[in-house]
């Protein structure tokens, strides 16, 4: 790949960025010596638990406090007679990424889940136990938590702002003069991170100083959020969030209990920890919400798509707005003449969903994927080659070309590694033993989004340097992969740099989601150390006692922590260059962000092949093959990428197969929401699998041609391991997850 | 009400009184400050927080604190200072067997047990055994081949 060379001209990304480092915090997580938020335990602790709502919808009518407050070992109790005023209600939405939060400002019932008090102890075993005591009574109304009964009601908006409807070209043109259509109709259910790590939060006054302990994907904007509801200065307020225990999107929100504990420890003068059981997890932190869609294409007689509709009915809370952009993954990646996206909301009681791990992209693609393998059987077309007869050179959606589009190598690749000529075009036509047999494709697409960020470089006197800036590793890999960057845009071998991040008083890194935080907070550093590069570069070429003295100051170029000239190629250090210039520190700051307004469509591109085994009695799923290849812009480090489209592909594999939080309809309480009972694919599920990845260089997508790589995976995978089902059977489920008594109670027999 | 406890932790004498209520996760965690057992699913389902317990795997939040009585406790921490693990953890480095980092002590657990009772199980038999550790990232495959490699590696340095 050719090296970025950066506008000064001095550094060049390409020396560490590139290869595949091991974790810098590889040995702190292989002896446990890594600290999650719930590690903490200051002097003093007092242990927070919630207690919930066991109704959906409704009014706390009565709490037996007495009884709560007697049982040995509790100090306080919160409920809303007594919590402590926030400065701004937990209700307003301050900014686009606060969600309504519930801390215990009314006696109402919203979701099933929903904090109803908060008990503070001296230990967790008695905040648990007198939070069971309060054995609330309720006035109950009857809820709806079901895409049948929910409450619809009109949206210009989805999530994250974008536009509900999208229309490009004429619809109604293009369908006259098509040859045929298909019609899809796909469902697919509510999901729940569930990251490994509890959400948790241990919160701690000095005067009017906030220490907070949380796993947080943008702890900028996290420490903004505290300040803002609790009335104080962001500067009052140190986060740390090291190490995330995964997040996924849900970690990136706050959450009332998080408020809820940092004013318990502001009333009570003590710390607080609160950290939430698995059962709580649901509802209060996000989720994906369920979607029902419907796509219709039209295609004309060569089986090229004439016309492209796409229509998601999808559910928030009854409080908030977070709708699901499921549509919007018809937008960009096939070839249409017309295409017409619509989305249309329900509210519910339910927690307000959020972002998760490719939130609209991954349901979009689930159903835009089957409905291309159907299209493709109606076209009489091979999947991969209906797919490619309508490859798009431009993104239909707007006319702009891609910044860059490898797809067409990612089919080739990942086609030929997993065998896909081969493949009989009629179902059912192979086995395995008794099992039925099938192979299936995906397309896969996620787009390229930039935040803001900011960083800081300094050069030190024995010419190593600290970089810092205050990016969040969730599991990704943020502290090897930024610093890769970062020691090629400080011209230094990546040893030499110490990398400091995770906690609120470093540059804001912006928010770890989108799969923009390496292209963001990579650039910001990158630029850091090319600012410091500058500065030396500015010392050494005034200086005559330097040999780069004269150099010009584009005839430098900075490398293994020493300053070259371009002409003669004499060197020298960077620490003689600070030593004779007297200094004994030398700071470089930088910013990363998208410059201008996008001119290109940008976005990652993968295809995903998928193999199931069926057992024919039983109807059982197997996945035995996923083999996908993604063109993501430059990769910064190919062991750490290849882990995350792994993970991305495994998160297609429970989409598809396994994971569905279930609600009683009648209480609308859960009735799984545990990890025994939602399931997310374990090593047994998991099968053989490869990733690959496409060279790409993406001169556009940002000066450092970095896209992104932790939620494609997902997208792709769910609609190929559709489509092999129905290939190994010849049924087609409309709906994901795709059980075994779907198949079997089909009436078809298998 | 508390109770007098007394077990070894990592090869140390520990004398403790907790509560009967106290889980031995809780009790590592908390009052040992043993934080390298996580907590994940509080059921015994995920397997974030397995221990040795008389050299046996068991869910540190399943098991209560007095039960582990007289027994002596081996947690990640220890498992890694005695240097039982060391080709354990450094395959799962260099493989990125892990991505968050928090089920992997349960996984480095789960292996070793795995590889005391079964010296070469092959790739089914270790995706089997893991099931009990889930990996929400997920970092399956290469828990699998990290695991693989070291049995390899055992193989190679037995022979040699």
């Amino acid at each position: 790949m050719a090296d970025v060379i950066n506008t000064q001209g001095h550094v060049r990304l390409g020396s560490n960025a590139g290869q595949g480092l091991t974790r810098r915090d590889g040995v702190l997580k292989v002896t446990g010596a890594a600290t999650y938020a719930a590690d903490n335990r200051p002097e003093g602790l007092l242990h927070a638990v919630t207690a919930t709502a066991t109704i959906a919808r409704g009014r706390v009518t009565h709490l037996d406090v007495a009884a709560a407050e007697a049982h040995p070992g509790v100090v306080k109790l919160y409920t809303p007679d007594n919590v402590p005023p926030l400065a701004v209600s937990p209700d307003e939405k301050i900014h686009p990424f606060v969600w309504r939060m519930e801390a215990l400002q009314s006696d109402r019932v919203r979701y099933a889940g929903q904090p109803i008090a908060l008990v503070l102890a001296e230990t967790l075993e008695a905040a648990t136990e007198a939070a069971r005591l309060l054995a609330p009574r309720y006035e109950a109304e009857t809820p709806h938590v079901t895409l049948d009964d929910a409450e619809p009601f009109e949206t210009t908006t989805t999530a994250f702002g974008r536009p509900a409807d999208h229309s490009s070209g004429d619809i109604g043109k293009a369908r006259a003069t098509a040859a045929r259509h298909v019609v899809a109709e796909v469902e697919t259910v509510a999901q729940y991170h569930n990251a490994m790590e509890p959400h948790a939060i241990v919160a701690r006054w000095t005067g009017d100083r906030l220490e907070i302990d949380t796993p947080n994907q943008a702890i900028g904007l996290a420490r903004q959020t505290f300040a803002a509801f609790l009335g104080i200065e962001p500067a009052q307020i140190l986060i740390r969030s090291p190490f995330l225990g995964g997040g996924f999107g849900s970690k990136a929100i706050l959450y009332g209990g998080q408020l809820l504990a940092v004013l318990a420890a502001r009333d009570t003068g003590r710390p607080v920890k609160l950290v939430l059981r698995r059962d709580q997890m649901y509802g209060p932190v996000g989720h994906r919400a369920p979607t029902r869609q419907r796509l219709r294409l039209d295609l004309d007689e060569d089986g090229r798509i004439a016309a492209l509709q796409h229509d998601t009915l999808t559910m928030t809370s009854s409080f908030d707005h977070f709708l699901e952009g499921a549509s919007n993954a018809s937008h960009s990646l096939y070839a249409t003449a017309a295409l017409q996206t619509t989305h249309r909301g329900l509210r519910a009681d339910i927690g307000t969903p959020g972002p998760m791990r490719a939130p609209g992209e991954a349901p979009g693609s689930a159903a835009l994927e089957v409905a291309m393998d159907l299209a493709a059987q109606a076209a009489g077309l091979d999947p991969l080659a209906f797919r490619l007869r309508n490859h798009a050179e431009t993104d239909p959606s707007n006319g702009m070309a891609f910044s860059s589009k490898a797809l067409r190598e990612c089919y080739a690749q990942a086609a030929d590694l997993f065998g896909w000529a081969d493949r009989p075009a009629e179902p059912r036509r192979m086995r395995q033993g008794q099992l039925l047999k099938g192979w299936g494709m995906g397309s896969a697409q996620f787009p390229c989004p930039m935040f803001t960020a900011a960083a800081h470089a300094t050069l030190r006197a024995d010419g190593s340097a600290v970089v810092e800036t205050s990016a969040a590793d969730m599991g990704q890999g943020a502290w090897t992969a930024l610093a890769q960057i970062a020691a090629d845009g400080l011209g230094l071998d990546i040893d030499r740099v110490e990398f400091r991040s995770g906690h609120s008083d470093l540059p804001d890194a912006g928010v770890a989601g989108g799969s923009g935080h390496t292209a963001t907070a990579g650039t910001a550093l990158f630029n850091a150390g090319a600012d410091v590069v500058r500065r030396l570069v500015d010392l050494a070429t005034g200086d005559p006692a330097s040999p780069l003295f004269g150099a010009g100051n584009s005839g430098v170029t900075a490398r293994g922590g020493r300053l070259h000239r371009n002409d003669d190629g004499r060197s020298e250090a960077y620490e003689d260059i600070l030593a004779r210039a007297g200094l004994d520190m030398l700071r470089g700051e930088g910013t990363g962000a998208r410059e201008g307004q996008p001119t290109r469509a940008m976005f990652s591109h993968g295809a995903v092949f998928a193999e199931v085994l069926v057992d024919p009695d039983l109807g059982q799923i197997r996945v035995s093959r996923l083999v996908g290849a993604f063109a993501a812009g430059r990769i910064i480090n190919p062991r750490l990428a290849r882990s995350q489209l792994l993970g991305g592909m495994v998160w297609g594999i429970g989409f598809a197969l396994q994971e569905e939080a279930l609600h009683d309809a009648r209480t609308g309480r859960f009735t799984n929401n545990d990890l025994a009972g939602y399931h997310i694919p374990v090593n047994a599920d998991a099968p053989m699998i490869e990733a690959l990845t496409v060279h790409e260089d993406d001169p556009f997508v940002n000066a450092l041609g970095i896209k992104g790589v932790g939620e494609i995976g997902v997208t792709g995978t769910v609609g190929a391991i559709g489509n092999a089902v129905w290939h190994a059977t010849g049924l087609r489920s409309q709906r994901f997850p795709i059980h075994p008594e779907s198949l079997i109670l089909s009436g078809e027999s298998l | 009400m508390t109770l007098p406890l007394h077990l070894t932790v990592n090869g140390q004498s520990v004398a403790e009184h907790v509560e009967p209520r106290t889980s031995l996760a809780d009790f590592l965690r908390d009052r040992l400050r043993l934080t390298g057992t996580h907590l994940g699913c509080e059921m015994g389902v995920c397997g974030a927080c397995l221990v040795l317990l008389d050299g046996k795997p068991v869910h540190g939040c399943l098991v209560l604190a007095v039960q582990a009585a007289g027994s002596e406790v081996q947690t990640i921490e220890g498992l890694a200072e005695s240097g039982a693990l060391a080709d354990l953890q450094r395959a799962f480095h260099e493989r990125n067997a892990l991505q968050c980092g928090y089920c992997t002590p349960g996984m480095l657990i789960t292996a070793h047990s795995l590889l005391e009772t079964t010296p070469a199980p092959d790739r089914g038999e270790i995706r089997t055994a893991l099931s009990g550790n889930f990996c929400r990232c997920t970092g399956y495959e290469s828990i699998v081949d990290a695991i693989a490699v070291t049995i390899e590696r055992r193989a190679e340095g037995a022979g040699a």
